[in-house]
């Protein structure tokens, strides 16, 4: 009899001890929840890509509410729909802060409203995390932490990576054509390309700026055939490359290489005319990025949850990257200060460096910025590959030439 | 200086462009001349119709004309149902503006619902297919939208023009109480009309789903420069509503070609204030 009850009791703990395996580690989160504002474009021209930032965030905060949450308290976020309107993403976030009276603050996308938001941060005094803001030198706020990791100055920056990729080649461009919209980060980041082409000795046989959301381009297509550069720069937003590359193979005609700064990602690869184009990446699937232990875990994750959204194109990239990012550095703020408190996540953040999926950030640079962790990739037999700087190019790959 | 290569091939460009614009208008400009309805829910069907279009493509493998078929009566009766419920509620020529705007944020939030707000492209062997005439190229898809316009805008016209029912439906927005007089039954004439309409929304956006990438937004897209066109080419008027779609698409395509690609949009408003100073009384 004695020795049946102490084999249920070794049963009992043999139990006990296999469930605590299975449940995560920290306790579930109790108490009020850490509520978190922010806006995305749901609707509107920005909604394409912002929808894959609401996936990232969606994804963050259920793994983090698996876990432990904040500081032991779960997190909600409070995500408004801006519609793609900078004026409508101010009013919203200092509803946010007033109405809705939101713990912290998560950016929206993209630059102009982040820009647009900011202000609304500063009067405030909050922490502003932010995921896709392309113009570092108007973001003057010392509370302001960027993901989109830029570098202070990606007007030279970055363009000096491209024409670093291209001059690696066995036949570098001699002369560059660069259409631009005019979407405020595009078309200062393609001026910068304007400016670093020349400086290189390389010659701007054409340089135009197009409307945001353009419907013809026939003529642009045209004028860039006219042109005939060796390479295209394309300061592109969302389908803007795709629209360019169709146009221009109507006319017979297809630029022996092609950059595209902000592409939709899955269209460009999918495309006919998209093989071969270039562009620019914090991160792809691929080693070395996917040697990040929240690379391992997320991507996955992202994976399902978009495939189940019905997104055409459900992979991590630099987008959804940063949007990661921007949640880690959130999380990785409080549990250190262990606080929700603006000003101590604010002094942390400027004093620390953060691992993130997309590598470590730091924010004690000008305007809160860090290095340029920008990459070029192409699109190689139906998949982005980064092929440079060759220390972070996908196994075997290089920049193939036209 | 621009060679004549890059005029010629911004002129067919413009035109062929403009073609869409002719077509989008056409619907437009007839509820607004002819029904006093200012149908901004035309657009949100057009792109309705692109969607319905990719999916039967894409999930069905319908060929696009094939998909045309169907939607085109099927919008037919949409619009016919669509003025049944604005006639019930005795929808006027004010109102109309504010309660299509209503259904286009509807029919655009259904969109999103459906197809996500990610982009949707319609992969067809034929979308970059073009025919070369000298030196210049002529895509296929855009000359077959052009055509369409035209033959849609010329059919329309000699119905307006020498069918009973296009008389009536003139004279009713011309004078209902004397059309009445006549014996005019403007309300079964009107859901006539408003069908066509939609249906033309429904060829538009069969075309829109071969040639453009889709996303719920771009119902917006349009909605400037076509107002513009419809304006311009006079209410209830297909051939001028062709006309100014193709005098639109050519002036901005030439912009675009010789000075800059950023002053294109300015182009189809300019020439609207123009055509306004010059010939006021065109609304």
């Amino acid at each position: 009899m004695i020795s049946r009850v102490r084999l249920n009791c070794r049963g009992l703990l043999a139990g006990l001890f296999v469930l605590a395996l299975t449940i995560p580690a920290g306790a579930a989160p109790s108490g009020p929840p850490i509520r978190i504002g922010g806006t995305l474009a749901l609707t509107g021209p920005l909604a394409p890509t912002a929808l894959l930032h609401k996936i990232a965030g969606d994804v963050y905060i259920d793994e983090l509410n698996k876990a432990n949450g904040l500081l032991g308290r779960p997190v909600e976020w409070v995500l408004l729909d801006d519609q793609s309107k900078p004026d409508l993403t101010r009013s919203l976030y200092e509803k946010l802060l007033t109405v809705d009276k939101v713990d912290l603050l998560m950016g929206p996308y993209a630059t102009s409203g982040i820009l647009a938001a900011m202000s609304v941060a500063q009067r405030y005094q909050k922490v502003y995390i932010h995921h896709s803001f392309g113009m570092p030198h108007l973001a003057k706020y010392e509370m302001h932490f960027p993901t989109a990791a830029f570098g202070p100055e990606p007007n030279v920056t970055l363009p000096t990576t491209v024409f670093n990729s291209l001059a690696a080649t066995a036949n570098p461009p001699k002369t560059v054509a660069i259409l631009t919209s005019k979407f405020p980060s595009a078309q200062f980041q393609s001026a910068g390309a304007k400016e670093v082409a020349e400086k290189r000795g390389l010659k701007v046989v054409l340089y135009l700026e197009y409307e945001f959301g353009t419907r013809d381009w026939g003529a642009l297509a045209a004028r860039v055939k006219d042109a005939k550069p060796d390479f295209l720069w394309v300061g592109a937003l969302g389908l803007d490359g795709n629209q360019l590359l169709e146009a221009m193979k109507k006319l017979d005609y297809t630029p022996p290489r092609h950059f595209h700064l902000f592409p939709a990602p899955g269209p460009m690869v999918v495309a006919p005319d998209g093989n071969l184009a270039l562009s620019s990446t914090v991160f792809e699937e691929h080693p070395p990025f996917m040697n990040n232990p929240g690379a391992a875990k997320l991507v996955p994750l992202f994976r399902e949850r978009a495939t189940k959204a019905n997104v055409p194109y459900p992979h991590v990239d630099t987008q959804v990257a940063g949007s990661f990012a921007a949640w880690q550095v959130l999380e990785a703020a409080v549990t250190a200060t262990k606080s929700i408190d603006d000003k101590a996540l604010g002094q942390w953040l400027r004093a620390n460096r953060v691992p993130t999926i997309i590598g470590t950030l730091r924010f004690d640079g000008p305007n809160n910025y860090g290095e340029d962790l920008f990459k070029v990739k192409q699109v190689q037999d139906g998949k982005w590959v980064v092929v440079w700087p060759k220390e972070f190019a996908a196994p075997g790959a290089r920049l193939l030439p036209p | 200086m621009p060679s004549l290569t890059l005029l010629g091939q911004a002129l067919v460009s413009g035109v062929l462009a403009g073609g869409i614009y002719g077509l989008l208008a056409l619907g437009l400009s007839l509820s607004w001349g002819l029904l006093r309805l200012v149908n901004l829910a035309h657009f949100a069907l057009a792109l309705l119709g692109a969607y319905l279009t990719y999916q039967l493509g894409t999930a069905l493998h319908m060929s696009p004309w094939l998909a045309a078929a169907a939607i085109v009566p099927g919008f037919f009766l949409l619009g016919c149902g669509l003025h049944a419920v604005f006639a019930y509620f005795r929808v006027t020529e004010f109102t109309s503006l504010l309660v299509t705007f209503g259904l286009t944020v509807i029919l655009e939030s259904l969109l999103q619902w459906f197809w996500t707000a990610d982009y949707r492209r319609y992969e067809t062997p034929y979308a970059t297919a073009s025919l070369r005439v000298g030196p210049l190229f002529v895509p296929v898809l855009e000359m077959l939208a052009c055509l369409t316009a035209a033959a849609l805008a010329l059919a329309t016209w000699a119905w307006l023009r020498f069918t009973y029912v296009g008389k009536a439906l003139r004279a009713s927005a011309e004078d209902p109480a004397m059309a009445a007089a006549f014996g005019v039954n403007h309300r079964r004439q009107a859901f006539l009309l408003s069908g066509v309409s939609a249906a033309y929304a429904g060829v538009a956006g069969t075309f829109i789903a071969l040639i453009s990438t889709l996303a719920p937004a771009q119902i917006w897209a349009w909605v400037g420069v076509v107002f513009a066109v419809v304006i311009i080419g006079g209410l209830a008027n297909p051939i001028g509503a062709l006309l100014a779609g193709l005098l639109i698409g050519v002036s901005e395509s030439i912009t675009m070609a010789v000075v800059t690609p950023a002053w294109a949009p300015l182009v189809s408003f300019s020439v609207l204030i123009v055509i306004l100073l010059v010939r006021p009384g065109r609304v």
